[in-house]
């Protein structure tokens, strides 16, 4: 079965990078560096690095990313923040799609209410262009 | 500061002790001879109540004829280190008493204990008050028996998540109860 025809395409695997969907890490990136059991896994960040200690994890826990970096079983610290460095991990993921939709999700989260009222403004400018664009060519045919 | 759900990920509710103790020294014998046992238990108190009730079962003395020296927790040395227990066990089925021996994987001892107790109550309907621990010992990868455990002695270890329920992250929809 080669990867090309299996239908899951994110593995959990020794260097998967995850990201903390769950509690005090929520949202920082980190690596598997070995596996309990099919709910849990050893974890390191490492901590200096994206924030996140190494520790067990529950899978649940974790969304795992596009990205797999090359760490033997039980990577230490060091080892770890090499290979992430190497490959510029934590770049790559903030310029990737799901990167990008979480920065503007934390973005609107954070909004307040002259953000939200910018927003309005710049959202009706924008329609407001489009529609008068839309009737100049209509009109022209 | 740490909310409900990551202490209940983080530590096991399961702690080791270490507990000292001997019979009250008297007359007839004024240095009584001292006796350690290794203990998990959720607290000190616990962790006494049980250091007397094994500890009578050795000895010929119990809480009110002896004294604890001493009570201590014994700390993982390696709480980031993946490792594999051997727990040796007795336990109270509904018709009789049986020893048992079993695997877990775990970072610490307490994990591994934590996960014991929840297994014997899963597949035996073990309450922890009807399970003794024998022994817990940390083994290598090639001592390991039990096939649920070899499993996962694979460098080149890969599964996909097949089954993947999402779970809210906004805090405000946060349910201590889910309907899925």
């Amino acid at each position: 079965l080669s990867n090309s025809t299996m239908v899951f395409k994110r593995f959990v695997q020794i260097g998967r990078v995850a990201r903390v969907n769950f509690g005090k890490d929520e949202g920082k990136l980190c690596v598997i560096v070995n596996v309990v059991d099919l709910g849990k896994v050893l974890v390191e960040g490492p901590i200096e690095y994206t924030g996140v200690n190494r520790q067990k994890i529950s899978i649940k826990r974790l969304d795992l990313t596009d990205f797999v970096v090359k760490v033997p079983l039980g990577a230490r610290a060091g080892t770890v923040k090499k290979a992430l460095e190497a490959d510029d991990i934590v770049n790559k993921f903030k310029q990737s799609s799901e990167g990008k939709k979480l920065e503007i999700q934390k973005a609107r989260a954070e909004m307040n209410d002259f953000d939200r009222f910018k927003l309005m403004v710049a959202k009706k400018t924008r329609t407001r262009a489009v529609k008068v664009k839309l009737a100049e060519l209509r009109k022209s045919g | 500061d740490l909310e409900i759900e990551d202490i209940m990920a983080q530590k096991s509710w399961i702690h080791e002790y270490q507990i000292v103790g001997r019979k009250k020294p008297s007359e007839l014998q004024p240095e009584p001879p001292i006796f350690r046992m290794r203990i998990f238990a959720k607290d000190t108190v616990k962790a006494k109540s049980r250091f007397w009730y094994f500890l009578s079962k050795y000895h010929k003395m119990k809480k009110t004829t002896g004294e604890i020296l001493t009570v201590n927790e014994i700390f993982e040395n390696k709480p980031q280190k993946l490792k594999n227990f051997a727990i040796w066990a007795r336990y109270d089925s509904r018709s009789g008493t049986h020893n048992l021996y079993k695997e877990f994987r775990d970072v610490t001892r307490t994990g591994a204990v934590q996960q014991f107790y929840l297994d014997m109550a899963g597949r035996h309907r073990v309450r922890s008050r009807s399970a003794q621990i024998i022994q817990v010992q940390e083994i290598s990868s090639t001592q390991c028996k039990r096939p649920n455990m070899v499993e996962f002695f694979n460098t080149n270890i890969k599964f996909p998540l097949p089954h993947r329920i999402q779970r809210t992250t906004n805090p405000s929809y946060r349910k201590r109860f889910r309907s899925t």
